[in-house]
């Protein structure tokens, strides 16, 4: 921890790091008080928590059609309602270390395929069932059984054989991971009784707050589950989480006080709102990202002159001012920012250059017809003129890129993986391994660059079973040395969680892992 | 066969013909929409392997007409099915969604139809003059401006200038009908906004129309008093009209208050029906549907109906 705080401190200032960034980091490893008081200024984690009143959550990202299944959770509303009722074996911290959860402890073998996790005892389900190492063991078998509909699905086939000894539970892959226990802090896989394999939408957990009533796309309403294992959260008597879709909604109604806190605040008034009074915006840089990505094996973007000429050749911080309105940190064409461990930030950033990419576009040898960029308004907020802004700075370079809206409707079906340049976003994952495997290893499903790099592949799994993190540092290095000039991925920015919430809450700290304190929000503020 | 129940029965048998023909266009339009639910449903996140599983569960590898067909049998016997997506009862989240807009509607149009004609009757009694001006200005302004800004300017009047109302109009059991009713204030204002201008002109223009006739001028001449000629000699013979003007607002209350839903976040038919579009959930939009659909042609027949007890002549065809 010792050198964890010096590397933090030496960041602070070799980078400018926000201060709300740091303490974010200093916070998670109980360093607050100490240099929250000396360095930084007060900070709201030295106050004792109080329990009590019902928080009310207006939440945009729910549907009517969202399932209490947490395997089929992937939009904001259905991961916050599931945060209040389940656990999942391990937490990532807002550092990004793995805190224990319902595993006390674990253990791996030196090469990383068998890992050992203790279960903890006295754990009891919402329907007084206690928890045991079975209940554990048939969630991640419901979750990997190849017939799944779980979105945790792809990370959980790395497992061959998952087995219960006593109050342990131990798993066995075929090839070591040493970033195991992070794939297992997916918010998909929260322990159920029996797995959840008779009723997945039963909303039974361990978690903090327990389901009194649901109506997707309208309202979930929780009261405090009294036998909760943690007694260092769930500081409320009851929790209601109102689905406001309607941005505009959601804000009135917290500077009305009809809640207490809100998500995804457009950053285009971020800024005008938080001048309202009453009201505290937040915001954390994540791991999420918008991105424009290029298929590298369909002409022309399988030159890699003529990638690198359209890589120069958009302005990176510009689309962060005018895009994020100055709420995000600007891509390098790589996947992964600071916000990850294990970031190494010797690669060159690279910046808007028309002469290096009207070069490159010269050696391209492209023949001059419009290169087609497809974007629809739902690739992410602000895609379209995200894309125009790319169209002037390559233009200017001289680069015929021509951008063609198409309709939200259909856009992840029949554009995006399917066309050969187009707009996206990913959320990012809480390792560098998951976010490479995920999408940029030749073989993933999920590879929307069609990125094929057998150097990058040997690189990955390498890095996958290392276990001295100096050497693993150093192989992810090197990816993304190899990405950054070969890849398909043009990154222009991260974008922020910005959330906001009113003079009432108490406790708020930043977690860059998702929105709404990754989720923790009701879970570990209170009121003041 | 007394001659208006015949024409009820008429009308009843092509409302249903029409029902048949407008599932078939639901049908057929989310058909042909890009991507089907296995791919909405798993949206980024599709892999070959999920889009598969998913596929075979939910049925969706039969062909269109067997679906189709399929759906239709039980939709006759009453079973609306389940949703795709989530898998909860049609029939049962169909129900609650349509007593809320359908509570929201009523008291919309209990506000809006009466002000409405009042309006329209004193604009005819001061036609031309500065009550008829001001009266059209404004109801002509409020259509003239979009719901959902009207929705904000109000809600930006309402909940945080002056903290009146709730900004969110979620309703749900266990509500009182006070609390309901404060919950629904705003929404129930921006609608009386919308559908007043349309009811009002028409109230206006077709007892205007009326009194051009020679009974109006008798009742002027006899010494009548201006407002009793509009209200009692003139009004009863413009009601097919106005009654038809009323009746296609209160259909669009209930059908087309979408937008007014998503501002204000009220649990109603228009919003579950927009998100199950997206996800190409076709049980769901079927339903609701025919539901739209089925209001429409109930509420067409009850104008024709009113329309013809209304008008001596067509309620004693010889």
């Amino acid at each position: 921890m010792k050198d964890e705080l010096a590397m933090l401190l030496d960041r602070l200032d070799a980078m400018g790091i926000t201060r709300r960034g740091f303490m974010g980091r200093a916070a998670a490893f109980g360093a607050a008080t100490a240099l929250g008081t000396t360095v930084m200024g007060s900070a709201a984690r030295a106050q004792e928590p109080k329990r009590g009143g019902v928080l009310k959550m207006g939440l945009g990202g729910g549907e009517t059609t969202d399932s209490l299944d947490p395997g089929l959770s992937d939009s904001p509303v259905p991961f916050s309602v599931n945060r209040q009722w389940g656990d999942t074996i391990v937490n990532v911290s807002p550092d990004g270390q793995i805190e224990p959860a319902l595993a006390e402890s674990f253990e791996a073998n030196a090469d990383g395929t068998v890992w050992t996790f203790k279960i903890r005892e006295g754990v009891k389900f919402h329907d007084g069932s206690d928890l045991t190492a079975e209940d554990v063991a048939a969630t991640f078998r419901r979750h990997s059984d190849e017939n799944s509909k779980s979105g945790a699905l792809g990370i959980m086939q790395g497992l061959s054989d998952i087995a219960v000894d006593g109050q342990n539970v131990v798993l066995t892959m075929a090839t070591g991971n040493a970033d195991l226990p992070y794939l297992l802090s997916d918010y998909h896989l929260l322990i159920q009784p029996g797995g959840g394999v008779d009723n997945p939408s039963a909303a039974i957990g361990t978690g903090p707050y327990k389901l009194v009533s649901a109506e997707p796309g309208v309202r979930f309403v929780f009261e405090k589950n009294q036998d909760d294992w943690n007694a260092d959260r769930g500081y409320y008597d009851g929790v209601e989480i109102i689905v406001i879709n309607d941005a505009t909604a959601r804000t009135a109604a917290l500077q009305s006080g009809q809640v207490h806190m809100i998500n995804r605040i457009d950053p285009k008034v971020a800024k005008l709102l938080s001048k309202a009074p009453g009201v505290q915006v937040t915001n954390v840089s994540g791991r999420g990202h918008y991105v424009f990505i290029m298929h590298t094996n369909t002409a022309p973007f399988d030159n890699k002159d003529l990638r690198n000429a359209l890589k120069w050749s958009i302005n990176r911080q510009e689309l962060v001012d005018k895009i994020l309105d100055g709420f995000g940190g600007v891509g390098n064409d790589i996947p992964i920012n600071a916000a990850y461990p294990l970031f190494d930030d010797s690669l060159e950033q690279r910046e808007y250059n028309a002469e290096k990419a009207a070069e490159l576009y010269k050696a391209s040898g492209h023949d001059g017809s419009p290169i087609e960029l497809l974007v629809a308004d739902g690739a992410f907020p602000g895609a379209v003129d995200a894309a125009q802004l790319f169209q002037q700075s390559a233009q200017a370079a001289g680069i015929p890129l021509e951008v063609k809206r198409v309709p939200d409707d259909g856009y992840w079906s029949d554009v995006w993986n399917v066309k050969p340049f187009c707009a996206s976003y990913w959320g990012g994952r809480p390792v560098q391994d998951q976010m490479y495997s995920t999408a940029y290893l030749s073989t993933a499903d999920w590879n929307d660059t069609k990125f094929n790099n057998p150097e990058f592949d040997a690189l990955l799994l390498e890095a996958r079973a290392e276990t001295d993190l100096a050497k693993r540092k150093d192989l992810y290095s090197k990816m993304a040395h190899i990405l950054w000039d070969e890849g398909g991925l043009i990154c222009p920015m991260f974008n922020d969680f910005i959330d906001a919430h009113g003079e009432a809450i108490a406790g708020w700290y930043e977690d860059p892992n998702y929105e709404m304190m990754g989720g923790w929000a009701s879970s570990k503020t209170w009121f003041a | 066969m007394h001659p208006i129940l015949k024409l009820v029965t008429q009308r009843l048998a092509l409302g249903l013909l029409l029902l048949l023909a407008a599932s078939a266009l639901i049908f057929i339009g989310v058909e042909l929409l890009p991507g089907d639910v296995a791919q909405s449903i798993l949206g980024q996140s599709a892999t070959e392997t999920a889009l598969r599983n998913l596929r075979e569960e939910l049925g969706l590898n039969e062909p269109a007409l067997t679906r189709y067909f399929k759906w239709l049998f039980a939709a006759l016997q009453g079973d609306l099915g389940t949703a795709l997506t989530n898998g909860q009862s049609i029939s049962k989240a169909v129900g609650e969604r349509l007593g809320n807009t359908l509570f929201l509607a009523f008291w919309a149009a209990l506000f809006s139809v009466p002000l409405a004609i009042v309006l329209g009757l004193i604009a005819v009694r001061y036609r031309n003059r500065w009550p008829d001006k001001l009266i059209s200005g404004i109801t002509l302004s409020t259509i003239s401006l979009p719901e959902f800004v009207a929705g904000y300017l109000l809600m930006y009047l309402f909940t945080v200038k002056i903290r009146l109302f709730s900004p969110i109009s979620t309703i749900y059991s266990g509500m009182s009908l006070g609390e309901k009713l404060s919950a629904i204030a705003l929404p129930v204002m921006v609608l009386v906004l919308v559908v007043l201008a349309h009811m009002m002109r028409m109230t206006r223009a077709a007892i205007l129309n009326v009194m051009q006739s020679a009974y109006i001028e008798t009742a002027e001449l006899k010494g009548l008093r201006p407002f009793v000629i509009i209200a009692r000699h003139a009004f009863p013979n413009a009601i097919a009209p106005v009654v038809n003007v009323v009746m296609l607002n209160l259909a669009y209350l209930v059908v087309g208050v979408v937008v007014v839903e998503v501002v204000f976040v009220y649990p109603g038919m228009g919003q579950y029906l927009v998100d199950h579009v997206t996800k190409r959930d076709l049980p769901v939009v079927q339903a609701c549907g025919l539901i739209f659909a089925a209001v429409y042609i109930g509420l067409n027949i009850l104008a024709d109906v009113i329309s013809i007890l209304a008008n001596p002549r067509l309620r004693h065809p010889k």
